[in-house]
């Protein structure tokens, strides 16, 4: 990290960089209004699959980029998992040199259009800026100018394609698609490898495709970045599983030297209570997937999706404001979160959970499901939930949910669809197929947090299958470190030899 | 992009297709499945490989027309290319000498359980097939069974082929004869259901491959889920097959109608598009 702290602060000394200091005084700086992003109007939004979020005009970015100090101890930077140089970012656009900007943020971050609409900025830079920590006032919208950065390059027709090295003919295989593979593959075309991705599914991107939908990220501005990777040399092939279509040992065979798994945590978990099974109670996978990847909704696609008017989503994660935003559009009149915990756990980016809100979103928080009922059909048609308290701190120190005793601690809610996120583990097909890999009791792949290295030597891993379920911009931070560890290891190989 | 190198009607209702696909069919063991993709708005339907040929880098599928996928499929020629073929996905058989295995195949569940028949006739078994269908043309793969069978018996409910009856006649017919030691059943959910009944009667260890509906075959959605022995299991990655009398039939068969309406209704206009086009 100490050379990160360097550069970051190499670069604050620049002429330019001290001048624009200078030209404005920090109290006026500081007196500045944070932007506020434009979004669709919540009672048209719940309605389409259009972005909510319609992003900043460049005088909005010019403008809050006036406001950030350039601190001589950017804390800022120490919240951001990839520790991009936010200040020199922050500063080229107080210039209008966009493009500029656009460059900073790619020296660390190869999805920056993603990480700008999706990083949990509450928890990570904006809550270590020096507006949160020592002014109590709103943190520079650094995600808002992140993505405004990545759009205004993407829209210019003069997007950069990083350079790569001659290319050194020795091959390398990513197996997945999402955030950590394509970070992985990004930074091994660099390094002059002959990259291919293997993808299980028929498209690329991971929960990025699946997942998230469109309504929060564009599938147009994942395939921009896909397209890019393919302009540096990188080999996509879809529809095939590493260990089941072909195992590591036939990759081996083939010409693979190192292997990089970035195969996520998708499986999903339930809650094994009574009815679980009922139709139309479904994983959030399921639900995002057959919308998202399927798109079940359209009338001209095959793939069928069953509709709710009282839609019940169980969980507080991003996933299950996902979920239940989803529902709202495809025409539920009520859609409800069931959250076991309160308001202040929520594990969900706080823009999500302010964006349900003003949609229409129902809250039960301090609720959890106990049992389910249907028709004679088996379609669910009613659920029972329990009230609960929050007793003591758990392991994690949040407080633990117990259930509420006593007269009315329980009571039903009418429901037609039910949408289980309550998390997910990792994805044992790689596990699976490899039988020396040394794993936790989680079920994640155990690394050399410097290197990525598994316990096999040619294997490295990273993102959720490795973390078991955490964030994009740290699925990504691990396959740039993981394709740094992969140099290492392949040079070293040739040096033996 | 997967090419139809051959096709061949069995019935009406039910064709082979040879396909090309030279990984899976390298790596492809009896039991296992593929997800196909036949276009950019289709579905993803599993379906399972009835043979293949790893010199000639080929899978084979055996196809029902039930809905608007399997009638698309149909409807393709060789030349044709299918969008998306992923596998090979799901557990393969364990298979092992027993002694005397009795395999029943209902409708279209003979294709899966050729592979199969074949392993276990290749592990030393005595292979004793029964193979059932409603009428004469819905008995397929006949001459390909009775190659790997020690017996063949066929079964049909209109006595238009064979002998009359269910496909239990014919199971409790070989039973009642001689010993057998393991019994697979494959067909629809609920012949395996009436199937596994008989062989439980006679405490015969009863193995079943389960046709559930599935979105992504590797274990990430949840819809193919199913209750055995009380606990949720996935059928894409811990199955398919599964010790029968563990299986909860009903609800199995509850949740393959969750979309019957939908399927239903997307089959009509199917049916009217291709009217149109004639
Ligand atoms: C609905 C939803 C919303 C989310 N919202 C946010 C958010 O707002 N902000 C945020 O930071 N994070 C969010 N997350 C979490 C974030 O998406 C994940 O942490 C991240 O995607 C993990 O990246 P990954 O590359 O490790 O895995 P994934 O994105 O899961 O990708 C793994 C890929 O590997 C493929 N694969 C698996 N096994 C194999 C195999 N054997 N061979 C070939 N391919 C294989 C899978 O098909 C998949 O495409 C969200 C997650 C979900 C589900
Ligand atoms: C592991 C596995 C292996 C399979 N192997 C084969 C095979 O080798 N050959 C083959 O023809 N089929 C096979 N199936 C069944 C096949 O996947 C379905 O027939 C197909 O998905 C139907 O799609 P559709 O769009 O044509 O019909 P849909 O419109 O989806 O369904 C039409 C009607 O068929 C019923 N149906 C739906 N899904 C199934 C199902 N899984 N099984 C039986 N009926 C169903 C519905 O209830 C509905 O009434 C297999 C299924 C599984 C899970
Ligand atoms: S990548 Fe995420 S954490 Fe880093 S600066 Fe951008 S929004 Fe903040
Ligand atoms: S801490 Fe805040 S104000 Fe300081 S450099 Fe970072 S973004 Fe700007
Ligand atoms: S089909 Fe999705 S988990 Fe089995």
């Amino acid at each position: 990290m100490e050379n990160i702290a360097e550069y970051i602060l190499e670069g604050r000394k620049e002429e330019w960089r001290a001048d624009l200091r200078k030209s404005m005084k920090a109290k006026e700086r500081t007196s500045l209004e944070r932007v506020m992003m434009p979004e669709q109007e919540p009672d048209v939004r719940n309605k389409n699959s259009i972005e909510v979020n319609l992003g900043i005009t460049e005088e909005m970015a010019v403008a809050e980029a006036h406001r950030c100090l350039d601190c001589a101890q950017p804390t800022c930077t120490t919240g951001c998992p990839v520790g991009i140089n936010i200040p020199a970012f922050i500063k080229k656009i107080e210039t209008g040199d966009f493009l500029g900007a656009a460059s900073v943020i790619k020296q660390t971050n190869a999805l920056p259009a993603v990480c700008g609409r999706v990083c949990p900025q509450e928890k990570q830079c904006e809550l270590n800026c020096f507006y949160t920590q020592k002014l109590n006032k709103p943190a520079i919208a650094i995600g808002h100018l992140e993505r405004f950065t990545a759009d205004y390059e993407r829209n210019s027709g003069k997007m950069s394609i990083p350079k790569t090295a001659e290319p050194n003919k020795r091959k390398v295989a990513v197996v997945g698609s999402g955030p950590a593979g394509l970070a992985a593959a990004g930074d091994l075309a660099k390094f002059g490898y002959d990259v291919s991705v293997f993808e299980a599914l028929h498209e690329i991107g991971g929960v990025l495709k699946y997942g998230i939908p469109e309504f929060r990220l564009p599938n147009e501005i994942v395939d921009v970045e896909i397209e890019n990777m393919r302009k540096m040399g990188v080999k996509f092939r879809t529809d095939f599983i590493v260990g089941k279509t072909a195992s590591f040992e036939d990759l081996r065979a083939d010409g693979y030297e190192a292997f990089f798994v970035g195969s996520g945590a998708g499986l999903p978990r339930f809650m094994n209570i009574p009815g679980e099974n009922y139709n139309g109670i479904f994983s959030s996978n399921e639900y995002l997937t057959r919308v998202n990847l399927m798109k079940a909704a359209h009338d001209d696609y095959d793939t069928p999706v069953l509709m709710g008017k009282n839609v019940a989503v169980i969980g507080g994660g991003n996933t299950a404001m996902d979920s239940v935003r989803t529902a709202k559009r495809l025409g539920a009149d009520r859609a409800m979160i069931i959250y076991r915990r309160s308001m202040e756990e929520m594990p969900a980016r706080v823009e999500e959970v302010h964006h349900a809100q003003d949609e229409g979103i129902e809250f039960m928080n301090l609720h959890n499901p106990v049992e389910y009922f249907a028709d004679e059909k088996g379609r669910v048609n009613r659920m029972r939930v329990q009230k609960m308290e929050l007793g003591e701190p758990d392991a994690s120190g949040r407080r633990r949910p117990v259930p509420m005793e006593g007269e009315g601690s329980q009571f039903d809610i009418d429901v037609d669809l039910v949408i289980v996120a309550v998390g997910v583990s990792p994805n044992p097909i790689v596990p699976s197929s490899l039988k020396d890999l040394k794993m936790t009791d989680w079920g994640t792949i155990v690394v050399n947090k410097e290197t990525m290295q598994s316990s096999i030597e040619d294997v490295f891993a990273g993102g959720d299958i490795v973390r078991g379920g955490a964030t994009v911009i740290l699925a990504m931070g691990d396959g740039r470190q993981a394709a740094a560890g992969i140099h290492k290891y392949m040079t070293e190989k040739v040096a033996v030899s | 992009m997967n090419k139809i190198i051959e096709k061949e009607f069995f019935s009406e209702n039910v064709a082979k297709f040879v396909l090309e696909a030279p990984e899976i069919a390298k790596s492809r063991k009896a039991g296992h499945f593929v997800i196909v993709r036949l276009d950019e708005k289709g579905e993803r339907i599993p379906l399972t490989i009835s043979d293949g040929d790893s010199e000639k880098g080929t899978i084979t599928l055996v196809v029902q027309r039930v809905g608007v996928t399997s009638a698309r499929l149909l409807d393709m020629n060789a030349g044709d290319e299918i969008l998306d073929v992923v596998g090979p996905l799901g557990h393969a058989t364990h298979i092992e000498n027993y002694g005397t295995v009795l395999c029943a195949g209902g409708g279209v569940g003979v294709a899966p359980m050729l592979p199969i028949i074949k392993a276990l006739k290749a592990a030393g078994n005595k292979v004793i097939s029964v193979l059932a269908g409603r009428t004469r043309e819905l008995i397929i793969l006949e001459d390909e069974v009775a190659a790997h069978s020690d017996e063949v018996i066929i079964m049909t409910d209109d006595g238009s082929y064979g002998k009359k009856g269910l496909v239990t006649a014919g199971m409790e017919e070989v039973i009642q004869r001689e010993k057998v030691d393991k019994a697979v059943v494959i067909g629809p959910a609920i012949m395996m259901k009436f199937g596994s009944l008989t062989t439980k009667k006679y405490n015969i260890p009863t193995e079943v491959s389960l046709n559930t509906i599935m979105v992504d075959g590797t274990g990430m959605c949840g819809a193919c889920r199913v209750s055995i022995g009380g606990k949720t299991k996935f059928v894409c990655v811990d199955g398919p097959e599964f010790d029968a009398f563990l299986v909860d039939w009903d609800e199995m068969m509850m949740r393959m109608g969750a979309y019957r309406t939908e399927e239903h209704q997307a089959f009509e206009n199917y049916l009217q598009t291709v009217e149109i086009a004639k």
